[in-house]
């Protein structure tokens, strides 16, 4: 078709703007981080430890995802119960559960004072130690292994139900459609789950925090935060910020080759007939799987709420003023994010070819940004100008929004394409254009995405402990570092209280958001 | 006049030639396969397609780059010929103001152009909440407000039942005749072109031939014709 005879308008130059600030944010701090790293000396032995371990947890926590989301993917993917909708939308509640929350929830369980380890004494073993490797494992496990359930799930249900249908007709029996049929999806969704979830490991912050350290157990997005918190090194600081930064890309890089299925699409809740399936064995097999991996998710969940509510009174009153610096942050971040989103996509989507992906791909930079350096480099330029410390909430606002901005581009994206495919030609020849169109076509079709978007980023920030460990003093803590502060202080109680309330707020603003969006929304 | 003065469009390795005018108030039916070029024609008239060379002009001004608003038509599409999310006097609306900030004159308008069509008290509905033949009622409301004298019709009936679709094609010409207008309509129906239009010209072989009365054209078919016919 031929290019549209009508002026590109402010759109293009309000993008353009977006994606040049989002370029400042990840490549600018990088480059103030690079800077500064001449500064330092090489690499200590510490360091590449550090290195060492991050791939290597990484690569471990991604392979067991992955390895264990099979068997329960396979068995949502053939087996129709009741609850099944229901456990496929928890599957997605780990993504915006805040990560100091889950841990807290995983401590309950497999804690020193937790249940196993309560289990256990009678028999004279244990207490259980959570700390150190199998501890980051564990919540990495616990973390991903629900995200990679549905990526690997999608696969599962993209395989035409004609095939199955099919390979009942020839008399396929369960190896024939492992082999024919499981195995080679497999072959083509694996390498885009393990990599997507090896990145998430490689940038987990909270949860090394918490749960590893120490010389044998630590990453180096923590030996960053180490090294600028503690030491004040910041010529160390930048070095590993620009290591980080290149195994971040690197990862990010290769799961572009590999093409990434989309976890978050509609329609997983389809079931599927499967003759072949039909076997007292193999439906014990998929039961065994399903309860295991429903305790294990589930399980943590419920000590929250149970401690959580007993421990709602134990929280001193700098809780309460967290939570609401926290939803100030959230809030402001859920704007920003939309604020820097919608021109990007609507640019990329008007400028369309070469230059609308190059804009697109500006925007989705932060995948391989971490929070750690984007923080550290806006540290080091904000340094000589002004106290960093005053600007440790605004900071972590935009860093939370620009960690939500691939997310949004992806959510906002296709949407945005389909309703110029749908409605783009009557409103050229209604003559609707500018802000005219923003406002009768283009935002209510986009309504249901951007209540999404609103939602998750606000969810996210909410629950970050990530940018805001680096800069805040305890007069300016957000609600999740107040509760590590409750937890390095061994105020339990507290802790289980606080980690509640987090819960509740961050579910809360994703719920709202996400509601709003549908509410009423006309099809 | 409508006026197709040389005009070659192109679209990878297919090509379509029109030299060909359409006097003011005229039914034109562009009869053709599938594949033929018949939209193509429509979408150049309507602006969403450029020609590579010739002119297309309306009452002696070159059209041809004007883009698509600024253009003396209408146009229906073969479907989302209405935003979902704005109500039927909304979509009508659209038609006098793109803005949709409608004086009390212009509402009575929207109410009046529903009413032509059939439609009188609907405009609070959604268009989901509509059938079919409705939604297209809605639709001729719009153009009716436009008054563009030129109307373009890319087979916005076609998913329609035998009854209905002559049912809208009755009161296209009604409402054509009305204002004046001159129409364009694409279909691969004889039977919708002896309904309506008073010439046809068939689109076949990468061109569109010179356009005949439907009566005379379909009672004698020429070769091309006999082919496409069967």
């Amino acid at each position: 078709m031929a290019r549209r005879a009508q002026p590109l308008g402010a759109v293009v130059p309000a993008g353009v703007a977006a994606g040049a600030l989002v370029l400042a944010l990840c490549l600018g701090t990088l480059a103030a981080v690079a800077w500064r790293a001449e500064a330092g000396g090489g690499l200590g032995a510490a360091d590449w430890a550090a290195i060492r371990f991050t791939l290597f947890q990484a690569a471990l926590s991604a392979g067991l995802s992955c390895a264990l989301a099979i068997p329960v993917a396979r068995a949502l993917a053939r087996r129709q119960f009741a609850g099944r909708g229901l456990l496929i939308t928890l599957l997605g509640a780990p993504f915006i559960l805040p990560v100091i929350v889950g841990v807290v929830g995983l401590l309950a369980l497999f804690g020193r004072n937790g249940m196993v380890s309560a289990a256990l004494a009678p028999l004279g073993l244990g207490p259980v130690d959570i700390y150190g490797l199998h501890g980051v494992l564990l919540a990495h496990v616990f973390f991903n292994l629900p995200l990679a359930t549905r990526l690997i799930l999608q696969g599962w249900l993209a395989i035409p139900a004609e095939r199955f249908r099919l390979a009942a007709a020839l008399g396929f029996g369960p190896g024939d459609v492992v082999r024919r049929l499981e195995v080679p999806m497999l072959r083509e969704v694996l390498p885009g789950a393990f990599l997507v979830t090896f990145l998430i490991c490689v940038t987990s912050f909270a949860v090394v925090l918490t749960l590893g350290g120490g010389p044998r157990a630590t990453t180096v997005e923590l030996a960053i935060y180490h090294a600028f918190r503690f030491e004040f090194d910041l010529g160390r600081a930048a070095l590993l910020s620009l290591i980080q930064f290149g195994m971040c890309a690197a990862a990010a890089l290769m799961a572009l080759a590999v093409t990434v299925p989309g976890g978050f699409g509609a329609g997983l809740d389809r079931p599927l007939k499967r003759w072949d399936a039909d076997h007292l064995g193999l439906r014990m097999q998929d039961a065994a799987w399903l309860g295991l991996a429903g305790l294990f998710l589930l399980v943590p969940l419920a000590l929250i709420v149970l401690r959580g509510l007993a421990g709602l009174a134990e929280m001193p009153a700098a809780v309460y003023a967290a939570a609401l610096r926290s939803l100030v942050v959230a809030l402001v971040s859920a704007a920003v994010t939309v604020g820097l989103a919608l021109p990007l996509a609507l640019a990329a989507n008007r400028l369309g070819g070469l230059r609308g992906t190059a804009l697109q791909g500006a925007g989705m930079l932060a995948i391989a940004a971490s929070p750690l350096v984007m923080g550290t480099g806006l540290f080091l330029l904000l340094f000589p100008v002004v106290d960093p410390v005053a600007l440790a909430l605004p900071v972590t606002a935009v860093v939370n929004a620009a960690m939500s901005l691939p997310f949004a581009l992806r959510a906002l994206g296709p949407v945005l394409a389909e309703t110029e495919r749908s409605h783009g030609r009557l409103a050229d020849s209604l003559g609707l254009h500018g802000y005219t169109r923003l406002r009768l076509v283009t935002l209510p079709r986009l309504r249901r995405p951007l209540g999404f978007v609103l939602g998750l980023s606000a969810a996210l920030s909410m629950g970050d402990l990530g940018v805001i460990a680096l800069f805040a003093d305890p007069a300016q803590a957000t609600l999740p570092l107040q509760l590590y502060g409750l937890m390095g202080a061994y105020r339990m109680e507290a802790a289980a209280g606080a980690a509640l309330l987090l819960l509740a707020l961050s579910l809360g603003l994703f719920w709202i958001f996400d509601r709003g969006g549908r509410a009423n929304a006309a099809v | 006049m409508l006026r197709f003065d040389g005009v070659e469009i192109r679209q990878g390795s297919f090509c379509l030639r029109a030299d060909f005018e359409v006097a003011p108030g005229r039914i034109l039916a562009l009869l053709g396969a599938s594949g033929a070029g018949k939209s193509t024609l429509i979408d150049a008239v309507a602006g969403f397609v450029t020609p590579r060379s010739g002119r297309i002009t309306w009452q002696g001004q070159d059209i041809t780059l004007r883009p698509p608003a600024d253009r003396p038509v209408s146009i229906l599409f073969q479907d989302n010929n209405l935003f979902p999310h704005l109500s039927v006097a909304q979509n009508v609306g659209l038609g006098l103001r793109p803005d949709l900030r409608l004086s009390s004159a212009q509402h009575d308008a929207v109410a009046g152009a529903l009413a032509r069509v059939g439609l009188a008290g609907f405009g609070g509905r959604m268009p989901g909440q509509l059938s079919g033949g409705q939604r297209s009622r809605v639709a001729l409301a719009r153009t009716l407000l436009r008054g563009r004298p030129v109307m373009l019709l890319d087979e916005p009936f076609a998913a329609l039942g035998p009854a209905l679709k002559s049912e809208m094609l009755d009161l296209v010409a009604a409402l054509a005749k009305d204002a004046g207008a001159t129409v364009l309509m694409v279909t691969h129906d004889p039977e919708d072109a002896r309904a309506i239009a008073s010439e046809t010209a068939l689109v076949a072989d990468g061109r569109v031939h010179p356009p005949h009365p439907t009566g005379a054209l379909l009672a004698d078919p020429p070769e091309a014709l006999r082919r496409y016919l069967g």
